[in-house]
């Protein structure tokens, strides 16, 4: 591997509070050193956040404005486990999983930069495969409280909306993971055959070497994990 | 045009940033499921579950989707934005209590 020649930055851009100023207010880019895909990625994660955040304070909304008691989230999701009663033990183990999973996503997006195609294809695989258990588990939620009698339109435990906002917020994020899995198999794909170490260019690659793909694929998947943040927070535990 | 403003700069960070990063989050979920376990009340809960949730929140953005490293007119497009949410939860808290009290008023036996 050859190392590129390093040029002296003719004009670098000014750091700082000033820099940012110049950046917005400038030709052509505002978003100077970043890729147009990482670029765009952040701008779909920012609106992808938004709907989130409106499906968010439509539940608190919800629970905020009813009249009935709200489901106590702790004992609706607690598990019996060897004869013991324990709250909301499922739901932690996927929130570790999921954190795992954005460890290992980390792993893979540093192991592309060192251009480390089989540790990066692995960890990629690894990290889908960690999704795959997440929505595997929040399958057996979903069935367990089907099965309980949990609808949208009703619940044997409280408040009504309860199923709906359930239903909604988990099942989007649910599916944001299950889109993030199929993302990572055909990215980790491309890198296992070593398609972004041939000297050409495509839709993901700019050129030989070029692994950025791998960055924003993980862009994408921290952001799952961080909309599962709040959904643990604000459902689960409040 | 310059050259160094089209040249794209890679996010490589000592590994050892993310492990530490990859333990508080363990640690900071570990400390809100125990906040539910021993079932806290009151101010304690809310304030721990918000603390914990705003630092896991912090840490993926800026380390994990390297945020502390981009430049701050990638930041500021990203990170102020969601203010507007805020906003609007504000705005419904409000709403939805009105909403609660006529409800109370009307539907209460």
């Amino acid at each position: 591997m050859q190392e590129a020649p390093l040029k002296p930055p003719s004009n670098p851009p000014t750091p700082g509070l000033q820099g940012f100023v110049e950046d917005w207010s400038s030709d052509q880019r505002a978003f100077k050193k970043v890729s147009w895909g990482k670029a765009m990625m952040w701008i779909f994660l920012l609106s992808d956040t938004f709907v989130f955040g409106c499906f968010l304070v439509a539940y608190m909304i919800a629970r905020s404005s009813t009249v009935t008691e709200w489901p106590n989230a702790s004992e609706v999701f607690a598990l019996h486990i060897g004869g013991v009663e324990l709250p909301l033990i499922l739901i932690a183990i996927m929130t570790f999983v999921l954190i795992t999973s954005s460890g290992t996503m980390a792993m893979a997006v540093n192991c592309a930069y060192s251009r480390a195609r089989k540790p990066t294809a692995l960890l990629m695989l690894l990290t889908a495969a960690l999704g795959a258990g997440f929505v595997g588990m929040q399958v057996f939620e979903w069935s367990k409280l089907i099965h309980e009698g949990v609808r949208p339109w009703g619940n044997p435990f409280g408040a009504e909306q309860f199923g709906a906002s359930f239903f909604m917020i988990t099942g989007f994020h649910g599916t944001h993971v299950s889109i993030g899995v199929i993302f990572l198999l055909i990215v980790a794909r491309k890198v296992w055959k070593g398609e972004f170490d041939r000297d050409e260019r495509t839709w993901m690659c700019s050129g030989k070497g070029d692994y950025e793909a791998v960055e924003i694929m993980g862009l994408y998947w921290h952001f799952v994990d961080l909309v599962w943040v709040f959904i643990f927070a604000f459902f689960y535990l409040w | 045009m310059s050259q160094s403003e089209d040249h794209e700069e890679h996010q490589q960070h000592p590994l050892k940033v993310y492990f530490v990063c990859w333990i508080l989050l363990f640690v900071l979920s570990a400390g809100s499921y125990f906040v539910d376990y021993v079932q806290l009340q009151g101010l304690l809960r809310w304030s721990l579950i918000l603390i914990f949730m705003m630092l896991k929140a912090g840490l993926i953005v800026a380390v994990f989707m390297h945020m502390a490293w981009e430049r701050l007119a990638l930041s500021y497009a990203v990170v102020l934005p969601p203010i507007a949410i805020l906003m609007f939860m504000v705005i419904m808290m409000f709403e939805s209590d009105y909403t609660a009290l006529t409800r109370m008023e009307e539907f209460s036996p």
